[in-house]
């Protein structure tokens, strides 16, 4: 029997389709590995020495990533200290506590600050916050805890705590928008039960949302993590790009995203753009590693409630 | 015998109040680097703002007025030709997603693609975009810029569009099939009609996403100090202009960047917003 017109064309629309998926594939490939190809000779020379090498000397040749990995691992790191407490207390206000009145403004504010530029919060950072944090805060900070080698220091401003504080306002909507999603999904009945009990407001959010959202919680920070290990226009703007390991959140420092925006289209020799590019793929395979570990987790979570 | 408790009860009422306001505090110190960011932006960038600078060239530093109309062009260019790229191929895909038989080795292999591409840093896409494309081509261009937003896009894309298709309910899908309509024709001309208004906000999203983007090209498309409409060659773009502004230590270059950003900020924000009132209209469409 003849087919009706029009249903060949069937084939060739789902070939098309599928066309448009392998080459996503490919270019991903390609892209994966072209960066692969081109830090091979940094890895050749340096081997595992290049991750713990303190030396970064361009005219040298001679290349370690220690400063770049410390920088962004410790620069997220207080992000996360800073925006987790305020991302769950967004959440939960949100969520829980407030009238609809309040609860829609400061949603709104916190889910509008995902679509500003990270440009514009570098600008800002560097000419309003880190002022701020060097007339202010960071004399405050030395004063009372100058005893702590991590407030030891010059308050210049332009460092480790200035992008540490632009992550923190940077990551908040991601992690508060997946609280968000986790607290919802937990059902009335817990924490009508436990108010039932004669809790507490607040006992109950600790014990019936806080409690048994942990794991979403934990892949939300993971996804913010991701999110702020990768981070480079507002970092590089306010983070002072000096390669030094030092304790003290005053001093400047430099990131693996802030090395590749500050120097890749300046580098002339081989060896240099080799370098660069092993940072570059080091960033990718930590970014992937994270965000494929907060999906397990969250998945793992949503399965738990939904199951139940 | 009555157990006088009035002590302990008195405690949880406290600590209940005391946790419940630090929430409340979180939530408005959450709430508040918004609204100073954009005071911030608003008062500087619309102080700034003039019909030169949104016309002309930049003044070299020292000298007052200049703009950085090159830079508009340069970012609107660059922007139309990754949408150009980047729409329908992630549209196709995330039809691909949601209408074509599930757990073939290819929608797995993309679904984990589309994980990746979604989470890698935006600097690192233009690495890679430098490493295959400006490094054969030998020359920064606006294109190679465009290539890296269109890889951002793309995984934006695909997943707000499958989300999408995957809400119209199968009665419709098979309503169209029972009528003898070939498959590709209940896609494009049923389901797709079907969805407009949400698939544009999806696109619109991308576009906003992409349009504020620095990192990727700061080595693809470079920057030029010049009026240039082609995409071979270096080209400038407003994020980019506003980065060298903003790290330049003359006091007409920062004014300027404060501008740049009140243009980028505003265009961002209006397709944000115009995208929300869209997503509200069709859910009280929805509820009625």
């Amino acid at each position: 029997m003849k087919k009706p017109s029009g249903h060949h064309f069937d084939q060739i629309f789902f070939y098309f389709l599928r066309l448009s998926g392998w080459s996503l594939v490919i270019v991903l490939l390609f892209m994966m590995g072209s960066i692969f190809w081109m830090s091979l000779p940094t890895f050749k020379n340096s081997g595992l020495g290049f991750f713990v090498s303190q030396n970064w000397d361009v005219f040298k040749e001679d290349f370690g990533a220690w400063p770049f990995i410390y920088g962004t691992v410790v620069s997220s790191f207080v992000s996360l200290l800073l925006a987790v407490p305020v991302s769950i207390g967004v959440a939960l206000f949100i969520n829980e506590l407030a009238p609809r009145w309040i609860a829609k403004p400061i949603g709104f504010f916190v889910e509008m600050l995902a679509a500003i530029p990270s440009i514009v919060f570098g600008l800002w950072g560097l000419y309003v916050l880190v002022p701020f944090l060097r007339d202010y805060v960071q004399p405050g900070l030395s004063l009372v805890f100058g005893w702590l080698p991590f407030f030891s220091g010059p308050p210049i401003g332009v460092g480790m705590m200035a992008a540490s504080v632009v992550l923190a306002i940077m990551i908040t909507p991601t992690i508060s928008s997946i609280c968000r999603e986790v607290f919802a999904s937990i059902p009335h009945s817990t924490r009508e039960a436990a108010l039932g009990l004669g809790a507490t407001r607040w006992e109950c959010l600790k014990l019936a949302v806080l409690k048994s959202s942990f794991p979403g919680i934990l892949g939300a920070t993971l996804l913010g993590l991701g999110r702020a290990l990768g981070e480079t226009m507002a970092v590089t703007m306010v983070i002072g790009n000096v390669a030094q390991v030092k304790a003290s959140l005053f001093a400047p420092a430099q990131t693996m995203a802030s090395l590749l925006a500050n120097e890749y289209a300046e580098a002339n020799s081989d060896a240099h753009l080799s370098a660069l590019t092993a940072i570059g793929l080091c960033l990718f395979i930590i970014a992937i590693i994270m965000s494929l570990l907060a999906q397990l987790v969250v998945d793992r979570f949503h399965k738990k409630v939904h199951g139940r | 015998m009555k157990l006088d408790l009035s002590f302990y009860d008195k405690k949880r009422s406290l600590k209940n109040s005391f946790a419940l306001g630090l929430v409340g505090f979180l939530a408005i110190l959450g709430s508040f680097p918004f609204l100073a960011v954009t005071f911030y932006v608003l008062m500087k960038g619309f102080s700034a703002l003039d019909w030169a600078f949104i016309t002309q060239l930049p003044k070299p530093p020292g000298e007052d007025g200049g703009g950085v109309g090159h830079a508009i062009l340069g970012s609107f260019l660059i922007v139309s030709v990754a949408s150009l790229i980047g729409i329908p191929w992630g549209l196709s895909i995330g039809i691909f997603m949601s209408e074509v038989k599930k757990k073939t080795p290819l929608f797995r292999i993309l679904r984990f693609v589309l994980d990746v591409l979604v989470s890698v840093p935006s600097i690192v896409v233009g690495i890679c975009v430098y490493v295959s494309v400006v490094v054969y081509m030998k020359a920064f261009s606006g294109f190679a810029g465009s290539l890296a937003l269109s890889i951002l896009m793309i995984p934006i894309i695909a997943r707000s569009s499958e989300e999408i298709f995957k809400l119209i309910p199968d009665h419709i899908r098979e309503a169209g099939l029972a009528l003898g309509i070939p498959r590709w024709k209940v896609i494009l001309k049923i389901l797709l009609p079907g969805c407009k208004g949400a698939l544009i906000t999806g696109l619109m999203l991308a576009v906003a996403r992409a349009a504020g983007e620095t990192a990727p090209l700061l080595f693809t498309a470079l920057s030029n100090q010049y009026w240039s409409a082609d995409l071979t060659k270096p080209m400038a773009s407003l994020p980019v202009q506003i980065y060298n502004f903003a790290i330049s230590g003359f006091e007409n270059h920062q004014r300027q960047a404060w501008a740049g950003s009140f243009v980028l900020v505003m265009f961002v924000m209006v397709l944000n917003l115009v995208t929300r009132f869209i997503l509200r209209d069709k859910n009280h469409g929805s509820r009625n």
